[in-house]
């Protein structure tokens, strides 16, 4: 095994003006924002602009790291001292952070140019774009900081982000508390990072990523570790829409599709992901952690698998589905340094062919008169073929085709999963077999089959501002897992940020790259294609959802998750707090009160020595006088 | 006597540059009020006033910069200009600066000073659109007394200095257009108890020659130990000594005339006041306690101790109960200057702590802006009797004028001390140098203070967002561009101290590097 690189502090060249990446988008935010009404023409462009740029000055930085030595790609740029003595914000770009940085700006760049057809009907364009350019900058500030404090902004800055645009439409009622209900879940998985923070601080004495490098993580006692790696695995989970805190995201689609697309599939719930890969010197140093890390992602992408596989509405598909494949990202970051390569090299790829299939959802969304029931589309083939070839690229690259992207991201995970322990790999497995039936049943009941429009429905093709980033994200659906994995090209690529595996935690090479697993998947995921036809491309879809088995019900009721949030945590939550209240008013009230009353009983009588006379203050003076001269004779003992 | 004859001093006068312009221009105020037509004199007095200012600033830091930091006193031993000094000396030109541009603004000052209040002279006055434009002359020459009282070398000099700097500032106080009879009150009981306190000063002074044979403060320290049988005068003599300093500063039991004076004095020489002579003043008593006492500082600080606790909990539990703004404003004054003592008392030591010095000098200027800035959002909320200055006429000042409120609300946060405004920082600083300093329980104190004071801040910012408009409540005057300068000055300066603090603590971090001559 290889450790990470050793962070050098760097000076000059583009990579000293990389903070640009973050400005810019800052500066586009706070634009819209202050200007106001004023900017409503233009403001749109103006936002495009900005994340272009940030996308430049990525590209930029990427090729100035390309030209270093792979050991010299640790480059740590220091901005200003924060908190005197603790905290000094920087940036660290390296390979994993500028990674994420290229996927953030370029999948964020196309997205923007996306909404500026999606929201152009919408009166309040402006402010959207401003949002969009405030989490882009947040997201950057999470990826690029060169420690906790300046990774723990950008999180709740995108959290703000996030439930900005979750309630974008804040008229309606049920857009407005799926914003809240992020908002609250989210705060407990915050609350877990920042006690982890909080440790991590007291135990190391620092939180610049520099300074806590696997030797140092080494000196610490297990159980502490353990304890970081869990306190920050919850904060992954919240972000992340991960077991047990998955339930936001299903209501987050409220929002205005490309926020779905962006930040609740690309970006932001990929934040779980990049924590646990960026704190790997805790989680390899803690194996119960790193378990734990699994289990959850395991977990979940049967989970999210299961949800999407009952949804009759295509975005909360899409979003079961973005819950399964962080579950796969999450499984191969729990497998330590043989899993990082290909956790984050499936996150990118996932960036781009669910962004496509989220744009996708919205160009038909957009052509049907915002429906978003699947039941109500069918056989739009025919009238919009790209939207259409582009969101069948992107199904075929989720469920794991031959030679297209997903495949060999996921399979990646899987075959890893499948060394390291053999029940692990068996369910994910089972996994994509389930993805392969959900996605497919998207696919026919919405591009095939019989029209089950609505009577005012006159679906057409989006305008080209929309088409293009879709063609765009489908080429990158397409080639990019090839590019990545063969050759173990990205695995190299991020050893300085990460490590390299020991050899034995590799799973065997293949003779033709196709192993027992990969069969058994690629057999399992045609078998779900196969009965998702069956069901509904071949046979009659209902336009109403029939009645159905318990299990379906089961899966469209989201695994009963708000049901047991409801029961376990709300109700007694519930009767906490009128516990808290009753003993609040009885004991505590009364000693607050109390306590504030003396003080202020206090404050009144000590008011009343104010007399306004002028003879009494030079009184006061005197007498204090006289008592700083004795109480300095009696100090001096004189 | 040496045969009768007299040397001649040797004056560094590029050294006391700053100074001298200011006095200079105090003089040239002078002339003009004597010989300009009154109609023309504003218009000369305003740049004037701040163009010496400007300039005393650039000299100042092209002193820093240019000469590097001198490290034997100036004057022959009177005037000792060090990295402090400096450092002080800066802060009290920019605020002073700030703070004419409020004091540039009709509204505050009496048409005509020596009328009697309500009489006819006084109708005639305001007819004729008189304006008293003496203010202007005055304020530099207690502005140069600022800066000589911090830098003073000898007690003498202090003194002169500290009376330089006060007596135009009784006077400025009893020019308030409005309410003129609590303004020449407040004028009138600042100037006794200022000579009251002065006349300790100069007892103590008295006392500590009678001691050490000397007025020069190394002379002092030097001397510390070395007389038998006198030590009853030196400490008698330091006690009174500190007495006239802690007037200044207003800490308790000396504090009685702030809120008086605060309230009474127009709004634009409370906010002069409120910061540049409490930035002037600290100077003063580090530099005594610190160049003259730093042997002595196992008998001093635990009385300082006990005045500052003294002094933060007078000030923050006396202000819950105020009404007035202006009067709750001298009580968190007073609350911050027993803030700022706890940094006092952690620069005790022979082997001085220089990081407390610099938490000090961070800390003013912190206070400084935000202070300047939240008596000028005082000036703009007025009704039909001048500034509205009763707690109760702010309430729902949010809905009114969102912006300004706004604003004031981020003021108190920052004298609150909560983070991402420079308040945070001071604070931070000051007493994280005090626990260095093995003060914990001073700091224990200063953090419940700090609990108490953060309600009547944020009483405030409930009232003005959270409760309904009085129907017939203040209007927001259309600021002068003046004041809104001010506001917005004083408002960039505690967002950016708060967020990138690094650049003047690291400033303040050289100052003290060079710490004050010995």
């Amino acid at each position: 095994m290889q450790s990470p690189a050793e962070i050098v502090s760097h000076a000059g060249g583009v990579t000293g003006v990389s903070w640009l990446m973050i400005a810019l988008p800052l500066f586009g935010a706070a634009v819209l924002l202050l200007g106001g009404r004023r900017t409503n023409a233009w403001g749109h462009f103006f936002g495009v602009a900005m994340s272009l740029g940030a996308f430049a000055v990525a590209v930029v930085t990427f090729v100035e790291l390309l030209g270093l030595q792979p050991e010299q790609r640790r480059r740590d740029i220091g901005l200003f001292e924060f908190i005197p003595g603790m905290v000094d914000l920087g940036m660290l770009i390296d390979p994993l952070s500028i990674s994420f940085a290229l996927l953030i700006t370029g999948v964020g760049s196309l997205i923007h140019i996306y909404s500026v057809g999606y929201m152009s009907h919408d009166r309040d364009r402006r402010r959207f774009f401003a949002y969009l350019n405030l989490f882009v900058a947040a997201m950057l500030l999470l990826v690029l900081s060169d420690n906790y404090i300046g990774l723990f902004i950008g999180w709740e800055g995108v959290g703000l982000a996030s439930y900005l645009l979750i309630g974008f439409w804040q008229h309606k009622p049920s857009a407005a508390t799926a914003a809240q209900k992020a908002f609250i879940v989210n705060r407990v998985g915050d609350f877990g990072l920042l006690i982890g923070i909080f440790t991590i601080w007291t135990t190391f004495g620092s939180l610049a990523f520099a300074d806590l490098t696997h030797e140092v993580a080494g000196q610490a006692s297990e159980g502490t570790l353990t304890a970081i790696g869990l306190l920050l695995l919850l904060g992954a989970c919240g972000k992340s829409a991960q077991l047990p805190l998955q339930s936001w995201l299903l209501d987050a689609m409220e929002g205005p599709t490309p926020v779905s697309a962006l930040i609740h599939a690309a970006t932001m719930v990929t934040a779980g992901v990049y924590l646990v890969v960026r704190s790997g010197a805790f989680f390899e140093a803690a194996p119960t952690a790193q378990l734990v890390v699994t289990i959850v992602g395991v977990a979940t992408l049967l989970a999210g698998a299961i949800i999407g596989c009952a949804k009759d509405d295509i975005k909360k598909g899409l979003a079961g589905s973005t819950m399964s494949q962080i579950g796969y990202m999450m499984l191969g970051a729990g497998l330590g340094p043989a899993g990082y390569a290909f956790a984050i090299g499936h996150l990118i790829t996932h960036g781009f062919f669910k962004a496509n299939m989220f744009l996708g959802a919205g160009s038909v969304m957009h052509a049907m008169n915002d429906e978003v029931d699947m039941r109500r589309y069918g056989a739009l083939f025919p009238v919009m073929k790209i939207t259409a070839v582009t969101f069948i690229v992107g199904y075929l690259a989720i469920i794991g085709f031959p030679l297209l992207s997903g495949y060999y991201t996921k399979e990646g995970i899987i075959e890893t999963a499948m060394h390291h322990n053999q029940i692990l790999g068996w369910l994910a497995v089972l996994g994509a077999g389930l993805t392969g039936f959900y996605m497919s049943r998207m696919v026919f009941m919405t591009f095939f089959g019989k029209k089950r429009w609505a009577d005012d429905a006159h679906p057409h093709e989006s305008p080209a501002v929309m088409t293009w980033p879709l063609i765009i994200l489908a080429i990158g659906s397409i080639g990019l897992g090839a590019f990545l994995v063969l050759g173990n090209r990205f695995m190299n690529f991020l050893s300085p940020a990460v490590g390299l595996p020991q050899p034995a935690d590799m799973p065997e090479p293949h003779v033709f790259g196709v192993g027992t697993a990969a069969l058994a998947t690629l057999a399992l995921v045609a078998a779900g294609a196969a009965f998702a036809w069956f069901r509904y491309g071949a046979a009659e879809v209902p336009a109403v959802a029939p009645r159905a088995s318990f299990l379906t019900t089961f899966a469209r009721r989201d695994l009963y998750g708000d049901a047991l949030n409801e029961a376990l945590l709300m109700r007694p939550g519930q009767w906490l707090t009128r516990i808290a209240v009753f003993f609040d008013n009885r004991g505590v009230d009364g000693l607050v009160n109390g306590l504030a009353a003396g003080i202020g009983g206090t404050s009144g009588r000590l008011r009343r020595v104010q007399t306004g006379f002028v003879r009494s203050y030079a009184l006061s003076i005197l007498f204090g006088a006289a008592a700083v001269v004795g109480a300095l004779l009696y100090v001096g003992n004189i | 006597m040496n045969g009768g004859t007299i040397e001649a001093p040797t004056i560094e006068y590029a050294l006391l540059a700053p100074m001298l312009l200011i006095f200079g221009a105090a003089v040239v105020g002078v002339l003009v009020e004597a010989f300009a037509p009154r109609y023309l004199r504003k218009s000369i007095h305003v740049p004037l006033t701040l163009l010496a200012l400007a300039g005393g600033f650039l000299l100042t830091i092209l002193q820093a910069v240019r000469e590097g930091v001198p490290t034997t006193p100036a004057a022959m031993g009177a005037v000792a200009v060090d990295g402090p000094a400096l450092f002080i000396w800066g802060i009290i030109l920019v605020l002073a600066f700030v703070s004419t541009l409020l004091i540039n603004d009709d509204e505050q000052f009496v048409a005509q000073a020596a009328a009697v209040p309500g009489s006819s002279d006084e109708e005639a006055a305001v007819r004729h659109g008189y304006a008293q434009t003496e203010v202007y002359p005055l304020l530099l020459f207690s502005v140069g007394g600022m800066l000589l009282f911090p830098a003073a070398n000898d007690l003498l000099v202090m003194f002169v200095a500290l009376e330089v700097m006060s007596l135009p500032l009784y006077l400025l106080c009893g020019l308030a257009r409005r309410r003129r009879l609590l303004s020449q009150e407040a004028s009138v009981k600042y100037f006794l108890l200022g000579s009251f306190s002065s006349a300790f000063f100069l007892y103590g002074m008295a006392l500590v020659y009678g001691y050490a044979g000397s007025i020069d403060l190394r002379a002092i320290s030097s001397a510390l130990g070395t007389v038998a049988g006198q030590d009853i005068l030196l400490y008698v003599g330091v006690a009174l000594l500190g007495v006239g300093l802690l007037f200044k500063i207003g800490a308790a039991p000396f504090q009685a005339w702030k809120p008086d004076v605060y309230q009474g004095a127009p709004t634009a020489i409370t906010a002069l006041m409120a910061s540049t002579v409490l930035v002037a003043a600290f100077g003063a008593v580090l530099r005594v306690f610190w160049v003259a006492l730093g042997n002595l500082d196992w008998d001093w600080r635990p009385v300082m101790w006990g005045v500052a606790i003294l002094t933060m909990v007078v000030g923050a539990i006396v202000a819950i109960t105020q009404t007035e703004i202006k009067r709750m404003l001298a009580y968190s004054s007073i609350a911050h200057a027993g803030f700022l003592l706890t940094g006092v008392i952690a620069t005790g030591g022979p082997e001085q702590n220089q990081e407390a010095l610099s938490a000090i000098l961070f800390y003013l200027v912190a206070y400084g802006f935000a202070t300047v800035g939240g008596f000028a959002v005082v000036t703009m909320v007025r009704d039909a009797g001048g500034e509205a200055g009763h707690l109760s006429r702010w309430a729902g000042l949010g809905k009114r004028a969102p912006l300004l409120a706004g604003i004031f609300a981020f003021f108190l946060l920052a004298f609150a001390g909560i983070p991402l405004t420079s308040g945070f920082f001071g604070k931070y600083a000051v007493f994280s140098a005090a626990v260095a300093a093995d003060a914990l329980p001073l700091v224990v104190v200063g953090v419940v203070a700090s609990a108490i004071a953060a309600f009547f801040y944020v009483r405030v910012i409930v009232l003005m967002f959270f409760s309904e408009p009085a129907a017939d409540g203040p209007s927001i005057a259309m600021p002068t561009v003046g004041t809104s300068a001010v506001v917005a000055l004083a408002a960039a300066a505690t967002v950016v101290l708060g967020v990138f603090p690094e650049p003047v603590l690291n400033l303040a971090d050289q100052a003290a590097s060079a710490l004050f001559i010995r």
